[in-house]
């Protein structure tokens, strides 16, 4: 079998089939009957930042990645200058 | 009493239907009374895979709604006695199923027979909760595909929590069918192995259902496999998984073809 593989050059796929799934499936069980944390943050950072500032919410780019140990949030904001938010004017 | 045991996957495609069928009638070949209801509204399936899709009158929604009786939706196996089928309907909506209607329909064939099989549609919506909602038992059937294993793990997911057991505090008895494997493709490393699959589940295996054009063969005409071709792998792998669900402990084996001298002669798959 590995002599087969040797010769046409193919690599097994079942093993990196079974780390996505590892990876994946476990997020997603954690997800069962709870709000995920990734999207809570998400959600909480843009509100945060758009109480004082007024973002186009198409300059906004957010990217998730999620691993077996640690997921990483980037949330790419940007911000015009001037956009503060007046807060007299807002009351 | 029966019991109550429905055919899932979450995903469609995998051979819940064959899987119905082929269960349903290895229980009723070992003198078992079985109903197999087909939950699949609008997308009906199960008649024609058993051979009895020119002798439906009544289906599952007249029965819930009342227009006919449960005696009169029920259509007996030609071929086997102890085999009955309640089909789903072709034409109505499914959201004229109601959790009530399917109680009440459970309960009245529960004292009546030893197996009802719950043959479920794909996907997550009401059939398939539906489906679940009384079951004692789930055979989960899975290919070995990324898809088809995260659907079955989203599926255990909903066992766990949406049935009627479930919200008694109690478990529903879960089982994993592998069909569609191919152990040539599994040991090069091309397909997901029984290993991973079980591993990542987390659930017992019921069965491992090599693929095989045995089970088309049995499907164009109108039979379950079991019946069609006794000797078939698949028919074997079925016969198996029937005899671990009544309880006996069989070793777990992957039936292959018993192939000819020609075809071995010739080297050709015999799938």
């Amino acid at each position: 079998m590995n002599l087969l593989r040797l010769i046409n050059g193919r690599k097994a796929t079942a093993p990196v089939a079974r780390e996505r799934l590892q990876i994946l499936l476990a997020h997603e069980r954690g997800l069962r009957g709870q709000s995920d944390l990734l999207e809570l943050l998400r959600a909480e950072i843009l509100a945060a930042v758009q109480r004082h500032v007024d973002i186009d919410q198409d300059k906004i780019v957010i990217r998730m990645e999620r691993g077996p140990q640690v997921s990483t949030l980037e949330v790419d904001i940007e911000v015009p200058n001037g956009a503060h938010k007046s807060f007299a004017a807002a009351g | 009493m029966a019991k109550v045991l429905v055919v899932t996957s979450g995903k469609g495609g995998v051979g819940k239907t064959t899987s119905t069928a082929a269960l349903g009638a290895a229980l009723a070949q070992m003198g078992q009374r079985v109903v197999v209801i087909d939950f699949d509204v609008g997308l009906r399936n199960l008649d024609l895979v058993l051979g009895a899709e020119r002798r439906v009158v009544f289906d599952l929604i007249n029965v819930v709604q009342g227009v006919a009786k449960l005696q009169q939706a029920l259509i007996r196996d030609k071929r086997l006695e102890n085999l009955w089928l309640l089909p789903a309907s072709q034409t109505r909506d499914k959201d004229a199923l109601t959790d009530e209607g399917i109680g009440r329909i459970i309960a009245e064939l529960r004292p009546r027979f030893d197996w009802i099989l719950c043959d479920s549609p794909a996907g997550i919506e009401r059939g398939a909760m539906l489906a679940m909602r009384y079951a004692d038992e789930a055979v989960i059937v899975t290919n070995p595909e990324v898809s088809s294993v995260r659907d079955s793990d989203r599926i255990i997911g909903m066992l766990d929590s949406k049935t009627v057991k479930a919200e008694r505090g109690e478990c529903v008895k879960k089982h994993i069918l592998i069909a569609r494997y191919d152990a040539g493709r599994a040991s090069r490393g091309e397909m997901l192995g029984i290993e991973d699959i079980l591993e990542i589940l987390a659930t017992p295996l019921l069965g491992i259902i090599p693929e095989s054009q045995d089970v088309l063969r049995a499907s164009n005409v109108g039979s379950p496999v079991t019946l069609h071709n006794a000797d078939s792998a698949p028919a074997r792998a079925y016969v198996d998984a029937v005899n671990r669900l009544m309880g006996e402990t069989i070793a777990m084996t992957v039936p292959t073809e018993r192939k000819g001298f020609m075809s071995r002669l010739l080297g050709r798959r015999a799938a």
